[in-house]
């Protein structure tokens, strides 16, 4: 007995060095190096990759930013995980010694709130509809990032936003912020308008040299938003994927993105085609632009086919 | 034809495996050949699915999905055996599947290919096995990732209180298909089809297995062109995409069929261009 006990002891301590060591390690090397990068007075933006998530990214995709106002900071976006948040804060902390006033969420997609924990002790800002999503969604959204990221994860919980927002123009410390509650890249998209400097945070009603993703898209309802966006006097528009960009090219990629997109499954849907068949369809050249364009597209069919098939079988009994 | 057809299916299948035994003994059919997705269920799925008949992994049972299964309710695989020539049934299944059998198709006066839409709870290799007449298997694959719990997840059907008043609901439709090859042209008609069904599997707490068991596609006059007999994996409301080939002289295509609980199907689908503005389905 004792002697078994001491075999498996000198067992464990020959093995745990060897296993537990690397992971360790790997745990400390892992960093998204967020550098704040300033496009317009006060206004920062760190850059994602323009990819799907990866354990090699660590979800790393999207577009945050902050404004340091005279009378604290606003966070655009906490990012895919808490270790995100919790490097976002570092590095905000080395632009301003102001605290964080407010964090604004724009859709209930993970990449946008799953930061929050690291903000806990500000306001985490968004549409009502925003937040009823991430109650009902947000704890399978997050256990699919975890399958996707790994322990890039580590730590993460899905806690809805605190505050819900409507419609407004706020001033914050010398900003004129206009909060845009429009829809159809999800149910609720919040997107912000800074008035006094003209940055445009598109939230994800614009995508940038990016395939726009639509697992919850109405697509006509997104066309009507990127109207009232395109009326904006816009320096500079952030999206949440993709390039920056200080015009609204943007807008109408993608705009005639979408607009390809709906009509290519409608006519589809009507030509008889099934699924597969679809997701192979040869798309324009003028998309190749647009990273992860195979990818998204394929996804869109997945999310968008099966009810417009539905509008073209007509019942027969 | 159509009605000869099953006696004479059953001696050549026997025919076949008896051949595949006797001939098996030195070199039995397809077991040179390892599983192109090295899968742990390969030996079972033989077992459940071929039994001792003899088979091939063969490319030319196209077998497309995408490589991630973005929604694991709605998983649409489409299956092609046409390379094959003549094709008698086609098995659809998924390995890593709590319920691996998804359906069994007969071409009987059809191009041997299915497309569909099922349900997957886990990353898996989804295979279609071909019987061809010689009585052998051709079976090809494709890999699906999936986050899963496809299998698991009560219908979405439950959440809606009217959902058994559109039970049995079809919705259909039929275009003209030609299909070009080194013989020349050949026409078919495509039938897509949708029937309201919430398939449950049995496998979500508190709900039983409740599934569409057979569809059957028959020409005007009665003559089955087409048979699907599905399992519980087929996605809610399954969709179904196939080609057969009704007479020339037809003008609409009728659909039966059941459920496990016994509630019948039946639906007339009109052949549009192949008739007149004055006339109407026979229904």
């Amino acid at each position: 007995m004792t002697v078994k006990r001491f075999k498996a002891l000198g067992l464990l301590c020959l093995i745990l060095p060897t296993i537990g060591w690397p992971i360790a390690a790997g745990a400390r090397d892992k960093s998204y190096g967020l550098e704040p990068r300033r496009i317009a007075a006060d206004t920062y933006v760190f850059e994602g990759a323009r990819e799907h998530f990866t354990s090699a990214n660590g979800g790393n995709i999207l577009n945050s930013g902050f404004i340091a106002t005279g009378d604290g900071v606003i966070v655009v976006q906490s990012g895919p995980s808490r270790r995100y948040g919790e490097e976002m804060r570092a590095a905000i902390g080395k632009v301003t010694r102001r605290p964080i006033a407010r964090v604004f969420v724009s859709n209930l997609h993970p990449d946008y709130f799953l930061g929050s924990q690291a903000f806990a002790d500000a306001p985490i800002a968004a549409l009502p509809g925003t937040i009823d999503g991430i109650r009902s969604d947000g704890r399978a959204v997050t256990e699919n990032m975890y399958r996707l990221l790994g322990d890039w994860m580590r730590g993460t919980d899905a806690g809805p936003p605190t505050e819900p927002v409507l419609g407004a123009t706020v001033v914050q410390g010398g900003h004129r912020l206009r909060l845009m509650p429009l829809a159809g890249h999800t149910a609720a998209d919040l997107a912000i308008f800074d008035e006094t400097t003209g940055v445009l945070f598109a939230g994800g009603l614009v995508f940038s040299d990016r395939a726009p993703t639509t697992p919850h898209a109405d697509i006509a309802r997104w066309l009507l938003s990127l109207d009232e966006l395109e009326a904006l006097d816009i320096a500079v528009l952030v999206p949440n994927h993709g390039t920056i960009r200080t015009d609204e090219a943007a807008i109408g990629q993608t705009r005639d993105y979408l607009t390809w997109l709906d009509a290519t499954l409608r006519a589809s849907a009507e030509a008889g085609l099934d699924m597969n068949e679809v997701m192979a369809i040869e798309i324009p050249e003028r998309f190749s632009v647009l990273s992860v364009l195979r990818e998204e597209f394929t996804r869109s069919v997945a999310h968008l086919y099966p009810k417009i098939e539905q509008s073209v079988l007509p019942r027969v009994n | 034809m159509g009605r000869l057809d099953v006696p004479r299916f059953g001696v050549r299948r026997f025919c076949g495996a008896m051949l595949a035994v006797m001939i098996g003994a030195a070199d039995p059919a397809g077991a040179t050949e390892t599983d192109p997705f090295r899968s742990v269920m390969w030996d079972d799925m033989r077992a459940l699915v071929l039994g001792d008949a003899p088979f091939r992994f063969d490319d030319r049972v196209k077998v497309t999905a995408p490589a991630s299964a973005e929604d694991a309710l709605n998983v649409p695989v489409a299956v092609d055996a046409t390379a094959l020539g003549a094709v008698e049934r086609i098995a659809v299944f998924a390995d890593m599947n709590p319920i691996p059998r998804i359906l069994d198709y007969r071409p009987i006066a059809a191009r041997p290919t299915i497309a569909l839409r099922l349900k997957l709870q886990q990353a898996t290799a989804i295979r279609a096995a071909a019987l061809t007449p010689d009585g052998v298997w051709h079976v090809g694959g494709v890999f699906v990732d999936a986050a899963g719990g496809g299998c698991t997840s009560p219908a979405l059907a439950h959440g809606d209180p009217t959902w058994e008043r559109h039970l049995g609901e079809v919705q259909a439709r039929a275009w003209p298909a030609v299909q070009a090859s080194a013989e020349g042209q050949s026409k078919s008609t495509r039938l897509r089809l949708r029937v309201r069904h919430p398939m449950d599997t049995g496998l979500a707490p508190g709900i039983p297995a409740f599934f569409i068991e057979t569809l059957v596609v028959r020409d005007g006059d009665g003559r089955e062109l087409a048979r699907i007999d599905s399992h519980e994996p087929v996605s809610e409301n399954p969709v179904f995409t196939v080609e057969v080939t009704p007479p020339a002289d037809g003008r609409a295509l009728l659909v039966t069929g059941r459920d496990n609980n016994g509630t019948e199907i039946r639906a007339s689908v009109p052949l549009a261009w192949r008739q007149s503005s004055l006339e109407t389905s026979t229904r």
